[in-house]
C-alpha cells in the first residue's frame, strides 16, 4: 500500500502486453504521430462509463493472456472486451459490471478466450503522465508510456470527479524518463500476436473458437484503380486467415493472393482501417498504431463499425469482406 | 484536383506536383485557422496529395475546395530555421558523384539551395525537405542501412530528411546535426513543420 493511502494500483502479473490507452493522438499526423489509443475503441468508452469515468479515461489493454493488479486504494474497477475469467482474490466476478476493490485485494484477469483485448479501467482514471495530451503507449513511433511490467505502480485520479479526461493536460506532465524510453523501445519489436502467444506456456495463439468468419465491412478505398479486377466485388467475395504478424500496427491477412497494378506510388496518408496491398498481394488492415504515411495502394477501407472485430481477432480468424 | 474517397469519413485529395501540394496545403490550413471544417481531425500532406480525414460532409468539402482559387506557386511563407550540418557522412563521396562535382563541395552546393519542408512522414518529427528538384535529385542507397545515428542528414529523391531518432534507413548521409528533431515536452514537438524554410549552415567536419 502506498504511503498516504495514495490512490493507485500495482501490477502483480503484465501477461503478454499490457498497456495503457485512451483516445490516442489525433491532430498530429502531419509530424508524423501516429493515432494511436485503444484498439476496440467501443468497449473502451463502456469499461470507463462502467467504471464511472468519461468515455475517453486512460485504461489498461491486456493482450491474449490477460493481467493481475492490487488495487492500492478502494476502487471500482470494471473490465470488458474480450471475455475472460475476472476474478477478486480468486473469486470470480460477474462479467460486464461494475467490480468494487478494497484495498490490498488483486484483480486478475484471465486469458481472452475468445478475443485478444481487454480492456480495465479503475475509478479516477489511469493518472499517467500524457505526451501530446494523450495517456496512449504507440507501439510504433514508442511514445508515451512503457508496456506494464511487475511491480509497477500506476496513480488513480481522483475519483468522482470523472479524473483527467483525455487531450487535457494532466498536472506535472513530463516527457518519458529515460526508463520509461528504454522500456517503450523495446516494445518497438512489433509485439506481433504469434510472439507474444509464443512466449505464454499453455497459450495456444490460434484456435479462436470461431464457427462463422468474421464479416467485416469495407468502402472503396482511393486506390481502388489498382485492383486487377474492377470494383470491390473480387475482394467482398474472398476469405482471409488472420495472421501471427498481426499487432496494434495492423491485421496481416493471408489468403489468395489479390491481384494488382505493378508499379509506385508515391507515399501518401494512410487512415485507420486502411486495406494495403503490397506486391505480394497479402493484405495489411490498419489499426491505432499505423504509419501516418505509406507507399502501397490503399485499394479499400474498413467501416469503423468493423474496428473492435479486428481488434479482436485471433491469429487463424477467418474474416471475409462485405460491402457496406 | 482529384478526390479519392478513403473510407467513410476521409478523402484523398490528388493534385499533379509538389508546387501544387504546397499551395493546397497552405490554404486549408489558412481556411482552417479561420475555422474552415472545424471538424476535421487530420490533414496529412505527401508528394502528390493531401489526406483530409475526419470529414462530414464529403461533397460540401470537395465543393468548397474546388471554389478556391490556389495560387498556383506561392512564395515561401513560413518560418526560416537554420540547421547547423557537419558535412561528415559516409555517403558524401557518393553523392558528389551523381552530383559531378568533387566531395568537398557538397556542403556548398546543399547549403546553397532553396529547402523548404514538404511534409513529414515515416517516424514522428522526420520531415521530408523539398530542395533538390531541378537536377540535384539523388538516389537511394542499394540497401537500406539497419541503423542510422539521430541527427544523421540524409538525401534521397528530391528531399533532405533528418532522422529524429536511430532508425534504418535508406537515404544516403552527407551530414549530421545536433538540432532535436523532436521532443515531445516542447511546443511544437517537431523542430519542422510543413511550410517551414529550412537554411543548412556549414559548420565544418
Amino acid at each position: 500500500m502506498t504511503a498516504g493511502g495514495e490512490r493507485a494500483i500495482r501490477v502483480r502479473r503484465p501477461g503478454a502486453l499490457t498497456t495503457i490507452q485512451d483516445c490516442g493522438r489525433p491532430g498530429y499526423a502531419h509530424l508524423g504521430v501516429p493515432r494511436s489509443g485503444a484498439l476496440d475503441a467501443p468497449a473502451h468508452h463502456r469499461a470507463n462509463r462502467l467504471a464511472g469515468n468519461p468515455p475517453g479515461a486512460a485504461v489498461l489493454e491486456t493482450t491474449l493472456t490477460g493481467a493481475a493488479v492490487t488495487a492500492e486504494c478502494d476502487v471500482t474497477a470494471a473490465v470488458t472486451g474480450a471475455a475472460a475469467t475476472v476474478t477478486v482474490d480468486g473469486q470470480p466476478t460477474a462479467p460486464d459490471a461494475a467490480i468494487r476493490l478494497r484495498a490490498g485485494q488483486v484483480l486478475d484477469i484471465g486469458p481472452a478466450r475468445p478475443g485478444v483485448r481487454c480492456y480495465v479501467a479503475f475509478s479516477g482514471g489511469l493518472a499517467v503522465p500524457r505526451v501530446l495530451g494523450s495517456a496512449s503507449a504507440d507501439l510504433l513511433s514508442g511514445l508515451g508510456p512503457a508496456r506494464l511490467a511487475a511491480g509497477d505502480v500506476l496513480p488513480l485520479g481522483p475519483a468522482g470527479d470523472h479524473g483527467p479526461a483525455a487531450g487535457q493536460a494532466a498536472p506535472g506532465e513530463t516527457a518519458p524518463g529515460p526508463a520509461g524510453a528504454a522500456r517503450a523501445g523495446t516494445a518497438l519489436a512489433g509485439c506481433r500476436l504469434g510472439e507474444l502467444a509464443a512466449a505464454t506456456p499453455g497459450e495456444a495463439g490460434t484456435g479462436t473458437g470461431q464457427h462463422e468468419p468474421a464479416a467485416l465491412l469495407i468502402h472503396p478505398g482511393p486506390r481502388l484503380d489498382w485492383l486487377a479486377e474492377p470494383g470491390l466485388a473480387a475482394l467482398a467475395g474472398s476469405r482471409w486467415t488472420v495472421s501471427p504478424h498481426s499487432n496494434r500496427v495492423a491485421l496481416r491477412l493471408a489468403g489468395e493472393p489479390v491481384r494488382r497494378r505493378r508499379g509506385e506510388l508515391a507515399s501518401e496518408g494512410l487512415v485507420t482501417g486502411g486495406i494495403q496491398v503490397p506486391p505480394d498481394g497479402q493484405l495489411v488492415l490498419f489499426l491505432a498504431d499505423h504509419p501516418t504515411t505509406g507507399g502501397y495502394p490503399v485499394v479499400a477501407v474498413l467501416d469503423p463499425a468493423s474496428l473492435p472485430a479486428c481488434a479482436q481477432a485471433r491469429p487463424g480468424t477467418i474474416v471475409s469482406f462485405r460491402l457496406a | 484536383m482529384r478526390f479519392r474517397p478513403a473510407g467513410p469519413a476521409a478523402v484523398l485529395v490528388e493534385v499533379d506536383s509538389l508546387a501544387q501540394v504546397r499551395a493546397l496545403y497552405a490554404r486549408i490550413e489558412a481556411e482552417r485557422a479561420a475555422g474552415w471544417a472545424a471538424g476535421l481531425a487530420d490533414v496529412v500532406p505527401a508528394a502528390r496529395t493531401i489526406l483530409l480525414d475526419g470529414v462530414a460532409d464529403r461533397a460540401a468539402l470537395q465543393r468548397d475546395l474546388q471554389s478556391w482559387e490556389v495560387e498556383p506557386d506561392p512564395p515561401a511563407s513560413g518560418a526560416v530555421t537554420e540547421i547547423a550540418c557537419r558535412y561528415d557522412g559516409p555517403d558524401l563521396a557518393a553523392v558528389a558523384a551523381q552530383w559531378g562535382v568533387p566531395p568537398g563541395d557538397v556542403a556548398a552546393v546543399h547549403g546553397a539551395l532553396e529547402h523548404e519542408v514538404a511534409f513529414c512522414g515515416f517516424s514522428p518529427g522526420f520531415p521530408y525537405i523539398a530542395g533538390l528538384g531541378g537536377g540535384r535529385e539523388v538516389a537511394r542507397r542499394d540497401s537500406p542501412r539497419p541503423a542510422v545515428p539521430p541527427g544523421s542528414v540524409g538525401v534521397g529523391g528530391e528531399y533532405t530528411g533528418i532522422y529524429p531518432r536511430a532508425s534504418p534507413g535508406g537515404w544516403q548521409i552527407i551530414g549530421h546535426t545536433d538540432a532535436v528533431m523532436w521532443d515531445p515536452a516542447r511546443e511544437p514537438a517537431a523542430l519542422l513543420q510543413p511550410g517551414d524554410r529550412v537554411r543548412f549552415i556549414d559548420v565544418g567536419p
